[in-house]
């Protein structure tokens, strides 16, 4: 079969499977257009912004495991895709980003419309790759592919010149099964001895912590953390991106850790003998400062990525290898030992961390006037029962939505973590609908980060993808007013927006239902309806408590040890703590 | 610690900038680099003489190791070697001075490649602190220009790095 390099790029994306592109069109992606055009099997997703296609794709990869695809043109078109790339990668998102060059001969000359995306992407892609001989293009598709969705998953940017892509250039077409790459060849089964270490260590703990993160998303590997930690009976917590590895309905599970992280999960943390870090990366937001970080344990870490491990925490027993056959390779010693840890020697443990608990440091003030954010997630988690996928932008409501909607599944909950991208929310919530139109998905956001990519809301309705937008809408950049207000006397600059739009009449304008929501009473009855509303995209415009704070909070430079704790209703007072 | 990696990457275009942007954007430093293809011509081999303690050495090779292009790396200095650096340096000379250059190059194995009246071009192979040593042992003042390669290297026995 012959075909124009616009015809193999579009057949190769068939033959991978793909069902979506996210993207934009330009004068260097024309030929590829005409090629979409002519075909049925792939539907492409217009975005208005090309920002807010690959954070679409990026939503549609995080809810489904597959990898999203994104085509945009070149120079600015390419630029635009950045912050979205770059969200991707901190975050280990497999992408597939196709983006136009100016034709091989031009490259160089300042041509119109040029940039070196290949060096703009390079710190943060996994890889990338110009493509400078049609003959290899379909090769070079399968290799994106390939390395976008193995070993740590992470972006790919493939840069194709216009004259790659004309319509009278035809060579035949075959698209590879399979491809290697001689320098590329991820590990992903555990070395035994390590595994063995690790598990008697593992065994002997008196206090020991299960802390797993978004490595056990992106491997797949809930089912066997959840027997795992069954099995061991050990406490676990999860950091922002591993939310949902681990149902959070479950007895064992003490919440999220770090700086935003419950009290209990961190006084585990900081007290324990035996950490095993399970996908995990030791963020400087889980570790807090690093001097303080768990002075007494060892540190079992599992971690694909061996650049992951000994990072900026040293780790005892280093184990590099996926987490799902890791984890089974452990389970399975444990059962071959008939090993289990005594019930009856970690009891002391799980009483010192139910006295922890007893802080409950979540408590917030439930009988104010104003509507409390928290009280929003929490009605939220009740009317979608806990099912449904939410997605998030950056900021405190990102944080009360961790903190208060309880994931039981993975995949569930969709935030920028790494990058920390505003604007990510929404687009994110397109894609997650499109990959799973009959499920309820929620964008929690802010009145500031929701303006990032606000006009996605018209790639809302052309896609007819009801999704739910819930703008915790405080009148601040709440988290920056929160930090002002801790670390700088409450000096508000530039954090406070003197003029927002009405967001009703902006969901409105966009051909969307608007709400806005300001007594708590109506908090409940207005999520019920906006859910019923199974086929409308609905803004909630709920105004909440501007001075609300997100706690607890470990501050800058401290220790697990030491959070800061709300003050507040009968809870427990820093003092009683101390 | 000074670390002579020695790495064999794909001989494409932007492999190069590839390592030299991990550096940079990583904050390591490179004293040295050094690049050439090798006689298998799908491959070029790069030397690459960096500072920094153990752990910074290691998450430079295990950073390095990630990069796709990337094949296969070693550090040198982690068992015996043999380390090599080219230089040539044009020495200003006036007639009573020549002997004395000549008599300086041979002690140090440098040979004279280029000769007019008023300089000479030595040139001269060697471990780094052999060529510092020449440098130092000549009048600062005849020098009007050294170029080095920049150290290369390659392990002793039957170590190696191969495919
Ligand atoms: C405003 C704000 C506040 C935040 N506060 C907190 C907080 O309080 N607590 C918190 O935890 N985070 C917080 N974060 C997020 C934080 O910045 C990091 O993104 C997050 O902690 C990283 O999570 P992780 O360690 O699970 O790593 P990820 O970024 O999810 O990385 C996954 C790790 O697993 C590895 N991996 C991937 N696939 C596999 C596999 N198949 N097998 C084995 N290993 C694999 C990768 O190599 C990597 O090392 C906050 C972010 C923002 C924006
Ligand atoms: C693109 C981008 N710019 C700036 C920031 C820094 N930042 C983090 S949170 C935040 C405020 C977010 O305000 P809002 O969306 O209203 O959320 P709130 O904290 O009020 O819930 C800012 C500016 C960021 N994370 N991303
Ligand atoms: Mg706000």
């Amino acid at each position: 079969m012959e075909l124009s390099g616009a015809q193999i790029l579009v057949q190769s994306l068939i033959d991978e499977g793909v069902e979506y592109i996210f993207g934009y069109p330009g004068g260097a992606v024309l030929h590829l257009y005409d090629a979409l055009f002519q075909q049925d099997e792939i539907k492409h997703i217009l975005v208005r912004h090309e920002q807010g296609a690959t954070h679409a794709a990026d939503g549609y990869a995080r809810a489904t495991g597959k990898p999203g695809v994104v085509l945009v043109t070149s120079g600015p078109g390419a630029t635009n895709a950045v912050t979205g790339i770059a969200t991707a990668y901190m975050d280990s998102i497999p992408l597939v980003v196709i983006s136009g060059q100016v034709s091989l001969p031009v490259i160089g000359s300042d041509a119109f419309q040029e940039v070196d995306m290949i060096g703009i992407t390079r710190p943060c892609v996994k890889h990338n790759y110009l493509v400078k001989d049609v003959t290899k293009l379909a090769e070079t598709i399968k290799k994106a592919f390939y390395v976008a969705t193995t070993g740590r998953p992470g972006p790919v940017v493939v840069d194709i010149p216009k004259d790659i892509t004309a319509p009278n250039i035809k060579v035949p077409y075959k698209y590879p099964k399979k491809v290697s790459i001689r320098s590329y060849n991820p590990v992903v089964t555990g070395h035994k001895g390590q595994i063995k270490k690790a598990v008697d260590l593992l065994l002997r703990a008196q206090k020991p912590i299960i802390y797993s993160g978004g490595g056990v998303i992106l491997g797949e590997a809930s089912k066997e953390l959840t027997e795992f930690t069954h099995t061991l009976g050990y406490p676990i917590t999860n950091t922002l991106m591993g939310l949902g590895g681990f149902p959070a309905t479950d007895k064992q599970f003490i919440g999220m850790l770090g700086m935003h992280g419950t009290y209990e999960a961190n006084m585990a943390m900081h007290e324990s003998d035996v950490i095993i870090a399970i996908g995990a990366r030791f963020d400087d937001r889980v570790t807090g400062k690093l001097d303080l970080f768990c002075p007494y344990a060892k540190i079992i870490h599992i971690d694909v990525d061996p650049a992951s491990i000994s990072k900026t925490v040293k780790v005892d027993i280093p184990i590099v290898g996926e987490v799902k056959p890791v984890l089974e390779q452990m389970l399975e010693l444990i059962r071959e030992n008939h090993k289990k840890p005594h019930k009856k020697a970690l009891e002391p443990w799980w009483h010192q961390i139910e006295q922890w608990r007893a802080v409950n440091c979540l408590e917030y003030d439930r009988e104010s006037r104003l509507i409390k954010p928290q009280y929003v997630i929490e009605q939220l988690y009740e009317v979608t029962k806990g099912d449904a996928y939410i997605t998030s932008d950056v900021g405190q409501h990102q944080m009360w939505a961790a903190q208060y909607y309880h994931f039981d599944k993975p995949r569930r909950w969709i935030n920028s973590g790494g990058l920390g991208t505003m604007g990510f929310g929404l687009p994110a919530a397109i894609g997650v609908k499109l990959a799973f139109p009959d499920a309820d998905v929620a964008c929690v956001t802010g009145e500031a980060s929701v303006q990032m990519c606000i006009q996605e809301l018209s790639t809302a309705l052309q896609y007819k993808t009801p999704i739910k937008i819930i703008n915790l809408n405080n009148r601040y950049m709440g988290m920056v007013r929160q930090w002002q207000e801790f670390s700088y006397e409450s000096r508000y600059s530039h954090s406070y927006m003197d003029t927002i739009p009405e967001f009703v009449k902006l969901a409105e304008a966009y051909g969307h239902v608007g709400m806005r929501i300001d007594k708590p009473e109506e908090v409940r009855p207005a999520l019920e309806e906006a859910f019923a509303m199974k086929d409308r995209t609905v803004f909630l415009d709920i105004i909440t408590d501007q001075t609300e704070n997100v706690y607890p909070m470990i501050e800058a430079g401290k220790g697990h040890h030491d959070m800061k704790l709300r003050v507040a209703l009968g809870t427990s007072t820093d003092r009683e703590l101390a | 610690m000074r670390h002579i990696i020695s790495i064999l990457m794909e001989n494409e275009s932007g492999a190069l900038s590839r390592v030299a942007g991990l550096f940079s954007a990583r904050g390591y430093n490179i004293e040295s680099l050094t690049v050439a293809p090798t006689e298998d011509s799908s491959l070029s081999r790069m030397t690459l003489v960096t500072r920094g303690n153990e752990d910074i050495i290691e998450q430079i090779t295990k950073q390095l190791n990630k990069l796709i292009d990337v094949v296969k790396l070693i550090d040198l200095v982690d068992s015996a070697h043999i380390e090599r650096e080219l230089m040539m340096v044009k020495i200003k000379t006036s007639e009573h001075m020549r002997d004395e250059i000549r008599s300086m190059a041979e002690i140090f194995r440098g040979k004279i490649i280029d000769v007019t009246p008023t300089t000479y071009i030595v040139e001269m192979t060697g471990p780094s602190e052999k060529l510092d040593a020449f440098i130092d042992a000549v009048d600062p003042d005849t020098i009007i220009e050294v170029v080095r390669s920049g150290p290369t290297g390659i392990s002793r026995g039957e170590k190696g790095l191969y495919l």
